[in-house]
């Protein structure tokens, strides 16, 4: 149907599921992480980890569209973690 | 064939990156060295993965994006981990035992930031 190469099914899966478990360790560190920047921080590796996952997904579905997904989550998570900035900046100091 | 292997090394690659940042981010001791894990191996994780996505899609559709989503990274994420970083000191958050140097707590031009524990 398509032309694209032909990717091992193995590839796909297992790298999907490594960003899966990369997304719950940093959930992990982000429901314990002891101080407020830890959590910012952790919010941030997510937001990455979001992009690789589409990323890899619209490889895996040989969809070009889900790629739009990467770059819309680029740019509003350094929107947000500058917001985050800010707003701890302006709040406690 | 050749870019079978390409794309899955690429791809295992970005994934194998991604994880290594998750477990930095869980393993390290404090804020700073969780922060040096969790900006730059995603990064290069996203490196790979669009070098992957470019080459399988192989459109000049799929080429830009993946170059803009790259450089976007490649220049917000320094930024964005150095505001993060800045307030961190400036709220005191507790460093590592065995930190070495820590050069912005002698610089005379920056405030001497407040001593209570409030985050």
């Amino acid at each position: 149907m398509n032309s694209y190469a032909l990717i091992p099914e193995w590839v796909s899966i297992s790298t999907l599921a490594m960003l899966a478990l990369a997304i719950l360790l940093a959930l992990f560190r982000l429901m314990k992480g002891p101080t407020l920047p830890d959590r910012i921080v952790a919010l941030d590796l997510i937001a990455a980890l979001c992009m690789c996952f589409a990323i890899a997904y619209a490889i895996s579905s040989s969809e070009v569209r889900y790629l739009d997904i990467a770059a819309i989550v680029a740019l509003v998570a350094f929107i947000g973690t500058v917001a985050y900035a800010t707003y701890l900046k302006k709040k406690y100091l | 064939m050749i870019s079978t292997i390409l794309i899955s090394a690429f791809m295992l690659g970005g994934g194998l990156f991604s994880l290594l940042a998750a477990v930095g981010v869980i393993r390290f001791p404090d804020v700073y060295t969780r922060m040096h894990a969790a900006t730059k191996a995603p990064a290069f994780g996203i490196l790979l993965l669009q070098m992957a996505a470019a080459l399988y899609f192989a459109s000049l559709y799929a080429i830009a994006i993946s170059l803009m989503v790259v450089v976007f990274i490649f220049l917000t994420a320094p930024v964005a981990s150095h505001s993060i970083s800045r307030v961190a000191h400036l709220l005191n958050i507790p460093k590592w035992s065995d930190t070495v140097m820590d050069e912005m707590e002698d610089d005379p031009d920056i405030p001497e930031p407040e001593k209570s524990g409030k985050v």
